[in-house]
Parts: C-alpha cells; structure tokens; sequence
C-alpha cells in the first residue's frame, strides 16, 4: 500500500484490503465528522451549496457536475399537498465496465466511508430511503457492506433520529445478478423495481420521476465517496487538491500487459504517461505499446501521441476520446488490435438488453463482420460496412448510451488500426497467428463430438 | 423454428401453491425482503436468489411458486429470471464456473486459460460435466482486471490463473465434493 499524504489522497488513505476498518477505527481515523457536521450544524441547502461549490463531477463515466444534479431534486415545504411521501438517493455500484475495478476497491477497503457519503446525500435531497446497488459478484462487498450498515444503525447512523437529529434514514444493500445494463441508471431503477433492466426514456429524469415514481438521484461509489471529506475539509481544499483540472483526485487503474496493474489515485488532471509509465511501470519487457482505452471498454482508443494529456474530462474529450471510468487498458503490440475490438463487441452485443433495434441488431452485426476479419475472410467493403454501423448505432439513434459506449473503441479502431485490418483481408488471416491458423476457431458445437457430456444442460 | 421446438420453450401451466412447494424459511427470508421494498412484486430477483441458493438452480416448479408468493404474473417474473445471467433456469452442476471473458483477461490469456479449462472438464461452454460436478460458462468482467485472468465459482474469486493454478483449483473442489458425498452416507 502507497503510503501517501492523507490530506492529499483522501479516497484511499483509509483502505484495508485485508480488514477495512470496522466503526469505531473509523471514528478514531476521524470518520463520520463530515456527516455529522452535515446532520447537526447545516441546512441541506447548505450542503447542496458546498457541493456546487466544490466542483464534484460524478465519477460514473459521463462526468456530470454533483451539485447541478442534486438541484434538480424539487425540494418542498412540509405542508405542500404535492410533497411525495418518499425521495430516494441510490448508489450505483454495478461496477460491470471492463477494465474497471475502482469501486470495488473503495467498497472493500472503507466501507464506512461510502455509509457516511450516502448520509450526507440522503440528508441533502432530504430522502428517507437509501439503496446501494451492488453487482452480484461482489460477495466480498456485501458482506462488508452490510457488516458496515448494520454498525452504523447500532451507532445511531441510521433508523430514526440520527445522532439526536430529526433527521431519519434507512440504508439497504441489494445486491443484483449480473448484465452489464443494470449500470445504467434508468435500467438500474427498473432492476431495483424488480423489472427487467431495460432503461427508460429521459425525461423525466429521475430527479423528478425514478424509483417507484419518486424522485430518485443515482451517484457512483466514487463520486459519493468524496462528500465526507469535502463536507470536513470544504470546498476550497477540494479545488485545490488539482488546481490546473476538475477539482478532486481520481482513482486511476492499469490493465493490459504492463509491468504493475492497479489503482493510484492521484490528483485529477494527471497524464496518461504519469499513470502508464510512472506508475504502471510502462509495459512488460518486450511489449511495445500501441493504443490503449482511457477510461474502460466504452472509450475510444488513443495512442502513443496522447501520452502526455492529461486524464480528466475536458482534456481526454479534446482528443476524441473520454475520462469514462479511468481504468485504462491497454494493447500490446503483441495482441491484435482487430482481436481486441472483436472482444470489446462481443461484450456489448451480449450486454445488449435488446430493447432497440439499432443496438440488438448492430452489435452482432459488426461482431459477425469483424468474426470474419479476424478470420482472414473479411473483405474491403466490410469496412464500409463498420463504418456505417457506427453511424447508424451513434447517440441520438438508440434508446440508451450502451450501443455508442460499442461504437467508440469501434470507430476509433477503425481509424488508428486500419492498416491492420487491411493485412487481414489482403493476408487472408490475423498476421499474429500466420503459423497458427485456426486456432483461434472455437468449435461453435462441441457438444455433438465429446460424447462424455451430460446431456440438457445447455445455457446460453 | 418448428412447434416441436416452439412447444419445448413453453411453460407448463400448472398453478403451483407456494405454501406447498417452498420452504418455510425461504418464504420468511423472501417475506422480509419485501418489506424492504415499496411493492411485493420488487422482490423477484431477491425471491430467486434466495431460492436458487437453496435448490441450485430455478425450476419452472420454482418460478410458479415465486409468483404465487409474490402474487405477480409469472411471465413478468420469468422475464427479470431470464434476463440475469447469475439465475440459473437450468440445472447446473455442484460448481458452477464463471470465467471472465472481458477485455483485460482476453489480452492476457483468456483464450488458453479458456482452452485448458474446456479439456480438463472435457466439456465446451455451456455445459455440466458428466459427473455433475461442474458446469462451465463465461461472465462479463468479474473486477479483477488488474489480476487477469480472472474466475468465479460459488463465491470465490480466482485471480491470476495459470494452467497449474486451475489445476490445483478443480482438484481441491474435486476432493471437498467427494468429501461431502461420503459424508452423507
Ligand atoms: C450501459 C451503461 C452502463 C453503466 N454502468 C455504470 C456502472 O456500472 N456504474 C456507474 O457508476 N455508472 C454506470 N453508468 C453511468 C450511469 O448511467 C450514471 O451516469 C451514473 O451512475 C451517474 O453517477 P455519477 O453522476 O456519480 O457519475 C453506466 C451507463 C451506461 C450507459
Ligand atoms: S442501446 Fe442497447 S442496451 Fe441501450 S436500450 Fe438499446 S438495446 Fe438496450
Ligand atoms: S476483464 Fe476480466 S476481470 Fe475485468
């Protein structure tokens, strides 16, 4: 574990993979001082000012400002006849972005602080229930989550009359059972509703109309996970912990072939060669880099020329790309770029909820085209073909972000590795496995030739 | 697609009670799982889970029995049971194997890890090994991407694999279920 300046790296200092802390540690690390000067000493207006103040961004991928999107809630007076009788705050925590593993890291290693986080949100939205949607393979997390959630409502965190407040609040775990979709955060609703995850038309955003009809704010584990210490330490410190970018750090990730995988949060605004080279440690001996996806599956690939942007929203969109999640993953000269991208599909045309035409049809469209490529069968006019699919399954054309997250490690492919897919359909095969064609074929139905397999149990 | 195969996908319309199919835990764990939410019907995929825990696997028996407790029609139920990948609608072996197949375990070795696995069980993706011991399918990024490649069985994380860790990995789980048969008898 790095050992840094806790002022300066406030999301992970308090992270124990091997035995996060349990309450009172974190009380005597000087948790739960921000919600309770939240609870005990400001109005939610207050709190919502602070965090327009602070400059949060929401750390789920689209980068949207905290505060602006908490303003949307409609706050009402205690006599108004429309007051609903609920608000929701939920956190997602669905963490299912390949190449990401930031929130786990967070949820495993302080579950407390994400417990705080969430009563300083709830508290400021004034909603009386909180739900964290946690993926179902995070056993883990829940387990400790929940071992959290329930000091807290021994500690008078949580229930009725926090801390001697009149402020009261229920926290529930739920944890899902996989697709990639639930993530996004109108599908993420119909799931916790106990629908299938398809996502909603927008509007009404779920600030006004989301859980059960109610208003409902969705934040990411990261982005919550700041409050605590913004609410301690203000506005002021938050902005000046990277005073040249978006205000805050950033838990940036490696993966791929480099020297060191991991997470280093770091101040926002950081390079991609600070985290690629200076952390990570470049790639393995013999490697040499040739792109790499910013911020997880659904970001546009960058190159070599792009070292030295620095990593926060603006920057990274400047040179056609997005900050996304921050876990950068990267590709070797040693892995085919036409393989990567026919992974990357193959992923979203499986996660695909299947509600729109453009992505349910297009995603294994181009899985089937690009299936081909790899393959040595692909011709010219298929990348025609691609090129169109991106187009046709872009923002505005398909009912949720999903299929344009698959167009953008697509289309920019297409643009940095298009000498690749050329020697593909001129060689007749994928120029890394020239001696080994064929390998790459998986049998599609191997059921009908081993004949030691119990039979029926087939899933897809 | 043929009636044969159309007649194959239909759900036998029987009405099952739930009070004579499940247990009386698992209907006072679903219950309490209900008062969690605003309507009953928002605790189906909690009602499968917690059955699925307990049975291995959700049966049409099961998913009319879940309905019936939930008091929702049982095509809305079968609708969220089909859309999850970690709810089962078949049976599956003792293990089950959930192998990342994402991104970051792709570009450092999915593809033999992947291989190995299939001969070993001497089975393909998809499928349950002739002594039900284990059935072998992929998942999206399991979070582990910095500890590729990566899998999942039961509630186990398995990170870093090589051929010899997957090795050592079936026969340990192949001991604890030989272990526990003979337990049994
Ligand atoms: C297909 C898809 C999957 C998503 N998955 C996640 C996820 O796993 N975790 C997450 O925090 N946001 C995810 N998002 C983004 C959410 O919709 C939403 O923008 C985010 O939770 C808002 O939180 P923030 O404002 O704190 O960033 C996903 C979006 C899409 C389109
Ligand atoms: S874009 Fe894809 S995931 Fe999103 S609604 Fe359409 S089919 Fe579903
Ligand atoms: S890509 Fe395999 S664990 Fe993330």
């Amino acid at each position: 574990m790095p050992s840094y300046d806790p002022n300066a790296m406030p999301l992970t200092a308090l992270i124990n993979l091997d035995k996060p802390l349990d309450y009172q540690g974190y009380v005597d690390a000087g948790g739960y001082q921000g919600a309770r000067k939240a609870i005990l000493e400001m109005q939610p207006s207050d709190v919502l000012d602070l965090v327009k103040d602070s400059g949060l961004k929401g750390r789920g991928g689209a980068g949207f400002p905290t505060g602006m999107k908490w303003s949307f809630v409609p706050m009402f007076a205690d006599d108004d006849e429309h007051k609903p009788d609920n608000k929701y705050l939920v956190c997602n925590a669905d963490e299912m972005e390949p190449g990401t593993f930031k929130d786990r890291y967070l949820l495993e290693g302080v579950p407390h602080q994400l417990v705080e986080a969430m009563i300083i949100a709830a508290y400021t939205i004034n909603a009386n229930k909180a739900y964290i949607f946690l993926r179902g393979e995070y056993f883990l997390c829940a387990k400790r989550l929940q071992a959290a959630i329930d000091q807290a409502y021994e500690n008078g965190w949580l229930g009725s009359k926090i801390q001697g407040s009149n402020y009261h609040l229920d926290l529930y775990l739920h944890t899902s059972a996989g697709r990639y979709i639930c993530g996004e955060e109108t599908a993420l609703i119909n799931a916790l509703e106990g629908k299938r995850a398809n996502p909603r038309a927008k509007p009404p955003f779920p600030q006004v109309s989301g859980l059960f009809g109610k208003p409902t704010i969705v934040n990411n584990v990261e982005t919550l996970s700041n409050l605590p210490h913004i609410l301690k330490h203000g506005a002021d410190w938050f902005k000046a912990l990277s005073p040249d970018s978006d205000p805050g750090t950033k838990i940036y990730g490696a993966s791929g072939r480099v020297k060191h995988t991991g997470l280093w949060e770091m101040p926002m605004g950081m390079t991609v060669r600070e985290v690629l080279y200076g952390k990570a440690g470049g790639l393995q001996d013999g490697l040499k880099l040739r792109g790499f996806l910013p911020g997880g599956a659904s970001t546009d690939f960058l190159t070599e020329q792009h070292l030295d942007v620095p990593m926060d929203y603006d920057n990274i969109s400047k040179v056609g790309s997005r900050l996304g999640t921050a876990g950068i993953i990267v590709l070797d000269d040693q892995n085919c770029p036409v393989g990567m991208i026919l992974n990357l599909l193959k992923f979203f045309a499986q996660e695909s909820c299947g509600y729109c035409t453009p992505c349910r049809d297009g995603t294994p469209w181009v899985v089937e085209i690009l299936t081909r490529i790899e393959n040595g069968q692909g011709t010219i006019d298929d990348i025609d073909t691609l090129n169109k699919l991106c187009d046709f399954m872009w923002l505005g054309k398909t009912h949720c972000a999903l299929a344009p997250g698959a167009v953008e490690p697509l289309r920019s492919g297409l643009k940095y590795f298009q000498d690749d897919f050329i020697q593909h359909i001129e060689q007749g095969c994928c120029p890394l496995k020239k001696d080994q064609i064929g390998v790459g074929f998986k049998d599609p139905n191997p059921m009908q030739e081993s004949p030691q397999i119990y039979k029926g149990f087939e899933h897809e | 697609m043929t009636l044969a195969s159309l007649k194959y996908q239909q759900i036998k319309a029987v009405n099952i009670d739930h009070r004579s199919y499940l247990s009386a835990e698992e209907i006072s764990e679903i219950e309490h799982e209900t008062t969690l939410l605003e309507y009953r019907e928002a605790a189906g995929i909690e009602a499968l889970k917690i059955v699925q825990k307990n049975r291995g696997w959700i049966s049409d028996d099961s998913l009319y029995a879940i309905a019936d407790l939930l008091q929702m029609p049982v095509s809305q139920l079968e609708g969220v049971a089909t859309f999850y990948n970690l709810i089962y609608r078949q049976p599956v072996g003792t293990y089950v194997i959930h192998l990342c197949d994402s991104i970051s375990c792709y570009l450092t070795g999915f593809e033999s890890i992947a291989d190995y696995l299939q001969q070993e069980l001497g089975i393909g993706f998809g499928q349950t090994s002739a002594d039900g011991l284990f059935t072998l399918l992929t998942n999206a990024c399991l979070g582990g991407c910095d500890k590729a490649p990566v899998m999942m069985i039961g509630e186990n994380h398995y990170q870093s694999l090589t051929t010899d860790s997957i090795k050592a990995i079936l026969a340990e789980l192949k001991a604890k279920a030989n272990g526990s048969k003979e337990g049994e008898q």
